[in-house]
């Protein structure tokens, strides 16, 4: 199989980048995602369910995600779910996403659109 | 939930069974959490599921096509055939469409086209439903009939047009002022024709956006700007928008205004040469105006029983103006090409089923990682419409290409362009095609796949065999092949058939080395006799000098190119007391024969037979007795066993003596019944009178090939009158060629397609043969070793062939039969089970689906059985 380089999946959509990012520490079923997404923008990016799926499917495509065989500790396990958990290569193209953006903050910073912190 | 259920089913299967659960469990949390923003909720998953669903299969089908793409590179030679077989079929059907569209059933381009009709008078008796009408009757019909809007007369008319360059002869319309419209269209510039320019002093005239361009060169101050025309001098007053053509596409020049002449009394009743349209009143029914023209016909006949014996009226739709004849020609090309179509779709079906049982292995795989069976099915026919839709676009290529080449099929008696527009109706008619295309010779292979795809049935095929069930449906698939190539070879050659005999018919003259071409003599310079008489000698004279000339000739109209010209025969009673009298055996069954003015030496420069008494003569002038020659018919019909020489008769205001008797002349064309033919002299024609056939057709015989006379015979013309435009320049063997042009077209493109069919079913024949074979080399392999002679293996793949031949000849031949039936009256004649024909068919199918297996027999005989048996 061909090589994929991380940059070639940047920029990413904001779904997926969100996924990748609820992901980061631990591994999440569905609706955990959605709840983990939501948390973190403090209830501004609420994923559908048809959106998150969708992502779903184009990131195990493009190898972001894994489905985990591995549970969880039974007394967290909703057995009746499906458990996904990030690559590595799920890893390197968050980080070259992390770092465009950075980039593009800074450029916007040098721009004067960001107010700097006194 | 029920409700989100459902609509998950927008999404792909696949997706449905991989995520539906989870989705339908994460909503359910989430309309729990909703509490009594419910309905929010419902009416967001509504619009969330729509827009994900559409890119979920979006994703997909580039997924699909990417993969299509990449293995479709890896096979390059099946990836070529399959396109350019697709692009046949899909570039036949898209032709023969594209005409069949044109001519039989888009609207007329003009306001309301379905409410427009052309009105003709009938005569049942003779079995005639459209004659031109006489003014007389034109003007009866518009003062009587109430159904329509407005009825309008138009009539052909040529001019010289002068002054600017070259004299060029240009070609346009009389019409009367209601005409535009009734037409419901305007000009581009400037404006149409209007009632009040009948009469008026001013001699307006509308000229077509081709001639605007060609002889104006698209100068947007041409209005006011005046025109010499032979005789008259005509102000521009609109130019018409690109495209308009009316009445059809020959004659559109230029409209100027229709004036009848004072002389239209009732004794001009029968001076017919109008054509007229009208536009039914809203809420009149085409029947009711039909039965009202039939009404006023009977009428007018009831009022002028002599001049109107046997005639009526009636209505017709204009768009039905096409032969029968050439609307069946239209759809049998469109049912030939859909029998390409046809075999071109098996033929891919059986390329793309190989294709599916060599990639078993490669679906297998995919089916093992947990790729679901409508994904492979999914992906198989995007494999076909990627396949066919390159088909489709080569396939609009073929059908531009090949449409001014087929143009000659459709007919001119339409105001419509000359060539098919490719449109968007057009480009919609053949994405359709191709989408039918794509999905026909998709689908079973794919179902096919379908089955396979379950571990149980991949076993089947990993030994090197094929299924019974595959093996069957490939057979029906060549035999549907043979049937529809044995059908079409059986069409065209009973066309061949066709073509010969009418090649076959005497037209009454003989082709070779004569030139023909035509002077146009425009009044009032030549309307009198003695200036077309110092013409006609100074340009004959001459002619006769030119090395290598034997005889020249004018005539009124070339036999064939004017089939008109048509007057009624009035022959003396037998009554010795009424001397002078000339009246018709019966007004009922009046006899009419075609009229030409010829100079001397006419019959000898076209070869047609003197056969008693003598040609019109030098000698024959307006001082000497009027004569005439007459053609072999006319003297039977009207003096049966007498001897014709010396006998009168009366036509056109005129009694004549006469003199001679010639061969007869196929006027009308070679596939058409003709008048008998009367000829008088040129120089007996009345000052004036009957202007319109004055001889203009010069022809000249000549022992060198005609066609290096041209430049001597322009120049002799342009010396004796340096206005006079010299055109249509043909050679008669073309004049003949012209006849059977139509028929020559319709075979070429027959003809086409067969050999198209035939080459496709021996390919499809070849393919399923090889591909049996290389699947059975084991079973082969194992004969061979077991003491199986080469006769024994070539006779068990040969039988296989011989048997789907033999089936599909049977069912080809009588399909064909029922085909042959279906066009008899294209086939001048021969009949539909000629036998010759089918057994060329018949010898020509057994001939291919030899040479389809040749190959594949040779394979099977030379299978080696070690390498055979060893394969797995």
């Amino acid at each position: 199989m061909d090589t994929v380089r991380p940059e070639s999946l940047i920029p990413l959509p904001p779904a997926v980048f969100h996924i990748l990012m609820a992901l980061a520490d631990e591994d999440r079923h569905g609706y955990g995602i959605i709840q983990e997404v939501s948390t973190r923008t403090s209830g501004e990016v609420r994923l559908s369910p048809g959106t998150l799926y969708r992502s779903i499917q184009r990131m195990l495509d493009d190898d972001l995600i894994v489905e985990k065989h591995e549970r969880p500790a039974p007394e967290l396990d909703d057995e009746r779910r499906r458990y996904y958990g990030i690559t590595s290569f799920g890893k390197s193209v968050a980080r070259a996403e992390a770092s465009r953006l950075t980039d593009l903050v800074k450029l916007a910073r040098a721009s004067g659109f960001i107010p700097r912190k006194a | 939930m029920r409700f989100y259920r459902t609509l998950l089913h927008l999404y792909p299967r696949s997706f449905r069974a991989e995520y539906g659960d989870e989705m339908c469990a994460v909503f359910a949390r989430e309309l729990e959490a909703a509490g009594p923003a419910r309905f929010v909720l419902l009416a967001s998953a509504l619009l969330d599921t729509v827009a994900n669903a559409a890119r979920v299969h979006v994703d997909i089908t580039r997924q699909d096509l990417r993969y299509a793409l990449r293995s479709l590179r890896r096979s390059p030679g099946f990836t070529a055939t399959a396109i350019l077989v697709a692009a046949l079929g899909i570039g036949a059907t898209t032709t023969t469409f594209s005409i069949a569209d044109h001519v039989l059933l888009r609207p007329l381009p003009f306001a309301q086209p379905d409410r427009l009709v052309k009105l003709w008078q009938t005569q049942a008796s003779r079995g005639y439903s459209r004659l031109e009408p006489s003014p007389p009757n034109y003007l009866d019909w518009q003062r009587m009939a109430t159904s329509f809007e407005g009825i309008a007369a138009y009539r052909g008319t040529a001019a010289t047009l002068l002054g600017i360059g070259e004299p060029e002869r240009i070609t346009g319309q009389r019409v009367t002022g209601g005409a535009f419209t009734l037409l419901g269209r305007s000009a581009a510039l400037g404006r149409t024709l209007v009632e009040s320019d009948i009469a008026s002093e001013q001699d307006p005239i509308v000229i077509s956006d081709l001639l605007w361009r060609r002889r104006f060169a698209a100068d947007l101050d041409v209005l006011g700007r005046t025109m010499a025309l032979d005789d008259a001098t005509a102000v521009i007053v609109g130019v018409m928008p690109p495209g308009f053509v009316f009445p059809d596409r020959r004659e559109s020049d230029y409209w100027r205004p229709l004036r009848f002449e004072a002389r239209n009394g009732d004794d001009d009743r029968n001076n017919n040469y109008l054509s007229v349209i009208a536009r039914l009143k809203p809420g009149i029914t085409f029947e009711q105006a039909r039965s009202e023209m039939q009404v006023i016909g009977d009428q007018l006949q009831q009022r002028f029983p002599k001049e109107l014996a046997g005639m009526s009226a009636s209505a017709f739709r204009w768009r039905d103006e096409v032969r029968a004849d050439s609307r069946l020609l239209l759809w049998a090309l469109v049912g030939a090409s859909l029998c390409v179509l046809l075999i071109a779709c098996t033929n891919l079906a059986n390329l793309m089923m190989s294709r599916a049982l060599a990639r078993r292995g490669e679906f297998a795989v995919r089916a093992a990682v947990g790729a679901s069976v409508d994904r492979l099915v999914r992906q198989m026919l995007t494999d076909s419409l990627l396949l066919a839709g390159a088909g489709g676009v080569l396939g609009v290529i073929v059908a531009v290409v090949s449409a001014p080449l087929v143009v000659r099929l459709v007919p001119s008696t339409l105001p419509i362009a000359e060539i098919p527009p490719l449109d968007l109706r057009i480009l919609l008619g053949a994405a359709l095609v191709t989408l039918f295309t794509g999905i026909a010779f998709g689908i079973l292979p794919a179902l096919r796949v379908c089955r396979t795809a379950d571990g149980s049935a991949l076993k089947e095929g990993a030994r090197g065999g094929t299924g019974r069930g595959t093996e069957r449906l490939r057979s029906t698939l060549v035999v549907a092949q043979i049937v529809a190539s044995v059908v079409l070879m059986v069409s065209a050659g009973l066309l061949i058939e066709a073509l010969m005999t009418v090649q076959a018919i005497d037209p009454g003259f003989t082709t070779t080395n004569v030139l023909t071409l035509r002077t146009w003599l425009p009044t009032p310079k030549y309307e009198l006799s003695n200036a077309r008489e110092r013409f006609y000698q100074q340009v004959l004279g001459e002619v006769h000098t030119l090395p290598g000339v034997t005889k020249a000739a004018y005539i009124s109209f070339l036999p064939m190119t004017m089939r008109g010209g048509i007057w009624p025969i009035l022959t003396t009673t037998e009554d010795p007391n009424s001397p002078g009298g000339f009246v018709a055996p019966d007004p009922r069954d009046q006899r009419s024969a075609s009229l030409r003015f010829v100079t001397p030496g006419f019959f000898a420069a076209v070869g047609t037979p003197l056969l008693q008494g003598r040609d019109v003569a030098a000698a024959d002038t307006l001082d000497t007795q009027r004569v005439a020659v007459v053609s072999r018919s006319f003297a039977r019909e009207h003096f049966p066993n007498q001897d014709p020489l010396g006998r009168q008769f009366a036509v056109a205001f005129a009694v004549r003596t006469i003199v001679g008797v010639v061969g007869d002349i196929r006027v009308r064309g070679l596939e058409r019944e003709s008048e008998p033919q009367v000829y008088m002299p040129a120089a007996q024609q009345f000052n004036g009178q009957l202007t319109f056939y004055m001889p203009k057709d010069l022809v000249i015989r000549s022992t060198v090939p005609s066609t290096t006379l041209i430049p001597a015979v322009r120049a002799i013309i342009s010396r004796a009158d340096p206005q006079q435009p010299v055109t249509d320049i043909k050679t008669l063997e073309e004049v003949v060629t012209l006849e059977t042009a139509p028929r020559v077209v319709q075979l070429r493109v027959l003809g086409a397609f067969a050999a198209a069919a035939l080459l496709l079913a021996a390919i499809g024949i070849h393919g399923l043969l090889a591909f049996t074979v290389s699947a059975r080399s084991r079973e082969i392999g194992v004969r061979i070793a077991l003491g199986a002679r080469p006769l024994d293996i070539l006779t068990m793949v040969v039988r296989r062939s011989v048997l789907l031949a033999g089936l599909g000849v049977t069912v080809g031949a009588v399909l064909a039969y029922a085909a042959a039936r279906s066009m008899q009256s294209l086939l001048a004649g021969v009949e539909p089970g000629n036998l010759p024909v089918f057994a060329a068919a018949v010898l020509l199918a057994a001939v291919m689906t030899l040479a389809g297996t040749l190959l594949p027999a040779w394979r099977a005989v030379r299978v080696d059985p070690l390498e055979a048996t060893r394969a797995d």
